[in-house]
């Protein structure tokens, strides 16, 4: 047999687990995906509009962007402070703290659920005292609010440590040399290094906790227009058989999160080319 | 015998080999030398069968190889970086080709030890036998990986770069260990480098490579005596290049006619090529050129000395190696006339 | 980082660092706000669960209802990680030792279930196999049981764990890089013997921690199952499942029993994970 053979890899098995891969992918991930764009697509833009804009519809997405969002945020200032604790000093049980951090990231999230509103009900060790400052969290969106914070914890703080950590000491030698007191040289030296990784970690917990189920329904009160999130408003459909409600409101959710994963790449690259890597 | 037959290899638009014959005698040391990009290493590969060419043959004693993956060819590659397997023992990875043989050839486990045993003795390294990897130094590394791929009997022996990641005085060792440990077991072998000190000392026969094309075969004294070509002339050793024309069998240098001979090359732009240590010196106007000495070191027995040459309107810095019999001094103006010489034709 | 180091290098930190008042205030933040959001919920799980003393706690455990639910979490997640587990290989070495097109949009196709809600991740099969479904009238026609039954429970948790074998494997094979294969398929080893003799040791702690999180993850998902179950009591509730049953009937009990399983699998699951990745940060042995 002559040579000039066709394109061979050195390594053998290519062809075989390179189909295994795409069929596997298809059957689990393609083909259920592609179901439900097909759903989407059977309802006209008319139908799709009245389902997105009926009021019940509007205020469930309302609460989970909105009551996300605002999690969201208090995670990014308590992340910061928690990550910039665990990196730069020294106290006793921080190894403690630092693993714990973990903690909503690992625990299964009908345990945080039902934790959670145990915690904040009206008899509950933190739910009583508030009560008593007329504060009620269980089953209100304030409720909402808080089990959106617990689960986004790990975003920030996970995604902002390596970057502390390998921060280069004699950048704030340089700032404090240059006469920079510490505030100046912590707000204009070392937090900008840090904004790429504080808004990656931003909108992987406003993703998080947009689509979260489990830790929220809970301690949620459910009531629709006052304290029902999207995903259950989705749940609810489907149990009355209106697919066509709960497929609109999955794509409206999906298409949000993939918008969202978008803006992290573009954020990362944007970072990438102002910062060069280690 | 190893045969190769019009190889083709692209990268994309890049051709990284671009019609290269060669043909390897049995039991010889070839080395492979050129610069980065030249195709030596991707030649080497598809030898081994760890690369597919795009067109050529490939024949092992008159049978085609191509048709053949790299675990059926029975070649010992030894990479540049070793690829020693990191999680088993020196033994273990000595034993590897000898163990993954199919069971109908497989030897013995007592016969597999004894052979493994018998080749790291080769190497000397037994004492290390069941160290891992990661606690070698470079060159006890690079030993290994030549004793596990010799363990399978390879008709022939291929080596990566074999001693580029070691430092220098490492290096040289290995070379003669390499060289002697060839007289020793003859077995067909061709090694890659790009430093050409190591090609000329350890190889029977030399290919000097250049941008996907064999630029010329031959012993290390053919090569370096008599380079068949500009490139090899100029990465073989150092050279002196003068941008010449040639009309009328007449040599000019800036417009000037230089008093040597044009040896039968062709009129045109062309490039002369010179030793430094061929270029004789005598007083003023004694030679083909004439030139202002403006620096001089001293290595041993030669100077060293940084000469402007005054030819015509070119005006160009060469440095030459001469005895130290008659000392140079900066602002001395000498003559110079070139002993050896070659005149390639064209060229950029 | 590779600055000379000084004598004193308290010297060194003094300007680096806040003054002692603010760095208390830090510290009191972040100390206070784990506690309140992590440590006490962690607690009081424990604290409900034994609240009616030891032996509640065991009755509540060895109820049929937990005990199936218990098995049924096993089973499903014993299929998910099976599965993923040698798609996870498979996948990692069609990509990490091989060059093609579309390698990134590959690894995107298969990250997609971390980045889509668990709800969705029901719902999706839910409008295939559900009596509406593309494929419900079929099932129906033929008896076969999707939803509300173990293969539909197995197929959501396997779609929500999908990646987590394949992106611990991926980028750990191709830091390794081909050079040992290449090796081994020149010294005569077919495929599958490089694959069990080379690979595979050397990956052995990146399978390990895989295994680790997709189990986690199998085990505890609550919102895709929750959809696809139809919460038939006995027969299609896993463990989280059953914990919201039983707290909406206020077992407070029971309920908390079951979590609090739930609780220390994720915390040992925690454990092993630091374990397992200061394995995988030495890369095993060291290089040169």
């Amino acid at each position: 047999m002559s040579g000039g053979a066709a394109r061979r890899s050195t390594l053998p098995g290519f062809g075989l687990t390179m189909g295994l891969t795409l069929t596997w992918l298809s059957v689990i991930i393609l083909i259920p995906l592609a179901g439900l764009f097909l759903r989407t697509f059977e309802l006209s833009l008319d139908q799709f509009w009245d389902i997105l804009t009926s009021r019940r519809t509007l205020n469930a997405l309302k609460i989970s962007f909105g009551l996300a969002f605002a999690a969201a945020s208090v995670n990014l200032v308590m992340g910061m402070i928690i990550v910039w604790a665990l990196v730069r000093y020294r106290f006793p049980g921080r190894r403690l703290f630092d693993a714990i951090v973990d903690i909503p990231f690992a625990l299964p999230t009908a345990v945080a659920g039902v934790a959670l509103t145990s915690l904040f009900a009206q008899k509950g060790w933190l739910g009583a005292p508030l009560a008593e400052l007329g504060i009620k969290v269980a089953f209100t969106p304030v409720g909402i609010f808080v089990a959106m914070i617990f689960i986004g914890i790990p975003f920030v703080v996970r995604t902002v440590q390596p970057v502390l950590i390998d921060l280069d000491v004699e950048i704030e030698e340089a700032a404090a040399s240059l006469g920079a007191n510490r505030w100046h040289t912590v707000t204009k030296v070392i937090l900008p290094s840090l904004i790429p990784a504080l808004l990656t970690g931003f909108a992987l917990a406003f993703a998080r906790a947009v689509g979260e189920y489990g830790s929220v329904i809970f301690i949620a009160g459910n009531l629709p227009n006052v304290s029902e999130i999207a995903p259950l408003l989705i749940v609810i459909r489907l149990s009355e058989f209106r697919y066509a409600d709960a497929t609109a409101i999955a794509v409206v959710m999906l298409v949000a999160s993939f918008l969202i994963i978008f803006a992290v790449n573009r954020i990362q690259r944007w970072a990438q080319t102002r910062i060069p890597a280690h | 015998m190893i045969e190769v037959k019009n190889i083709l290899k692209k990268f994309g638009a890049f051709a990284a080999l671009d019609g290269v014959d060669l043909k390897v005698d049995s039991g010889e040391l070839l080395a492979l030398l050129g610069p980065s990009g030249s195709g030596k290493t991707t030649l080497l590969r598809i030898i081994a069968g760890l690369d597919w060419p795009d067109a050529g043959e490939v024949l092992f004693d008159g049978e085609s190889a191509l048709a053949h993956g790299a675990n059926e060819r029975q070649v010992g590659f030894v990479f540049q970086h070793y690829a020693l397997f990191r999680h088993m023992t020196v033994f273990e990875n000595v034993a590897f080709g000898l163990r993954v043989q199919p069971r109908t050839v497989r030897k013995s486990e007592a016969r597999i030890r004894a052979r493994v045993k018998e080749l790291l003795d080769l190497v000397q390294l037994d004492w290390l036998s069941n160290r891992y990897p990661s606690q070698l130094s470079g060159g006890q590394r690079q030993r290994i990986a030549l004793a596990r791929a010799l363990a399978i009997e390879p008709r022939i022996l291929l080596l990566d770069e074999p001693f580029g990641a070691l430092d220098a005085k490492v290096r040289k060792e290995l070379r003669q260990w390499l060289r002697s440990l060839h007289s020793e077991i003859h077995v067909t072998s061709i090694f890659v480098t790009h430093d050409q000190e190591e090609a000329l000392e350890v190889a029977n026969r030399v290919v000097v490579m250049d941008k996907g094309r064999i630029e010329q075969i031959g012993t290390p004294g053919e090569v370096y005596d008599h380079p068949a070509t500009a490139f090899v002339h100029g990465f073989i050793g150092e050279s002196i290049v003068l941008p010449v024309d040639i009309s009328d069998g007449c040599v000019r240098l800036g417009g000037k006619a230089l008093n040597i001979a044009a040896n039968g090359a062709a009129s045109g732009a062309s490039k002369l090529f010179v030793r430094r240590h061929d270029m004789q010196i005598g007083p003023a106007g004694s030679g083909a050129l004439d030139g202002a000495v403006q620096r001089v070191r001293s290595f041993g027995p030669i100077q060293r000395a940084e000469i402007a040459l005054s030819a015509g309107e070119c005006a160009t810095v060469i440095e030459i190696d001469a005895p130290r019999d008659r000392e140079l001094q900066t602002g001395d103006i000498i003559g110079l006339q070139p002993r050896r010489y070659r005149i390639f034709a064209g060229q950029d | 980082m590779n600055a000379p180091q000084f004598a004193s290098s308290s010297a060194r930190d003094d300007l680096r660092t806040e003054p002692i008042l603010v760095r208390v205030v830090i510290i009191a933040m972040a100390v206070i706000f784990l506690t309140v959001f992590v440590v006490l919920p962690l607690v009081v799980v424990f604290a409900q669960a034994f609240s009616k003393g030891v032996g509640a706690y065991f009755t509540a455990l060895s109820d049929p209802e937990a005990l199936s639910a218990i098995r049924l979490t096993l089973m499903v997640a014993a299929i998910s990680v099976g599965l993923n587990l040698v798609f996870g290989l498979v996948a990692a070495w069609a990509i990490a030792k091989f060059d093609f097109r579309g390698k990134t949009f590959l690894i995107s196709l298969i990250d997609l279930p971390f980045s889509v809600s668990p709800v969705i991740s029901g719902l999706v099969f839910v409008l295939l196999f559900g009596a509406q479904g593309y494929w419900g009238p079929w099932l129906q026609g033929h008896d076969v049981h999707v939803l509300f039954a173990v293969p539909g429970i197995a197929l959501a948790t396997i779609f929500v764990t999908f990646p987590f074998v394949a992106r611990a494997l991926i980028p750990l094979m191709q830091e390794q890089g081909t050079q040992e294969e290449e090796a081994a398929i020149s010294l005569g080893a077919s495929g599958l013997q490089t694959f069990f003799r080379v690979t595979l040791p050397n990956i052995k702690w990146g399978v390990l921690y895989g295994v680790l999180l997709c189990n986690a993850r199998a085990m505890g998902e609550f919102g895709a199952v929750s959809v696809v179950s139809g919460h038939i009591r006995g027969e299609t509730n896993t463990m989280p499942l059953l914990v919201e049953i039983l707290y909406n009937e206020y077992q407070f009990v029971s309920s908390f029993a079951i979590a609090s399983l739930l609780a220390m699998l994720a915390l040992i699951t925690l454990v092993a994970k630091t374990i397992l990745e200061r394995h995988l940060d030495e890369g095993q042995f060291p290089r040169d």
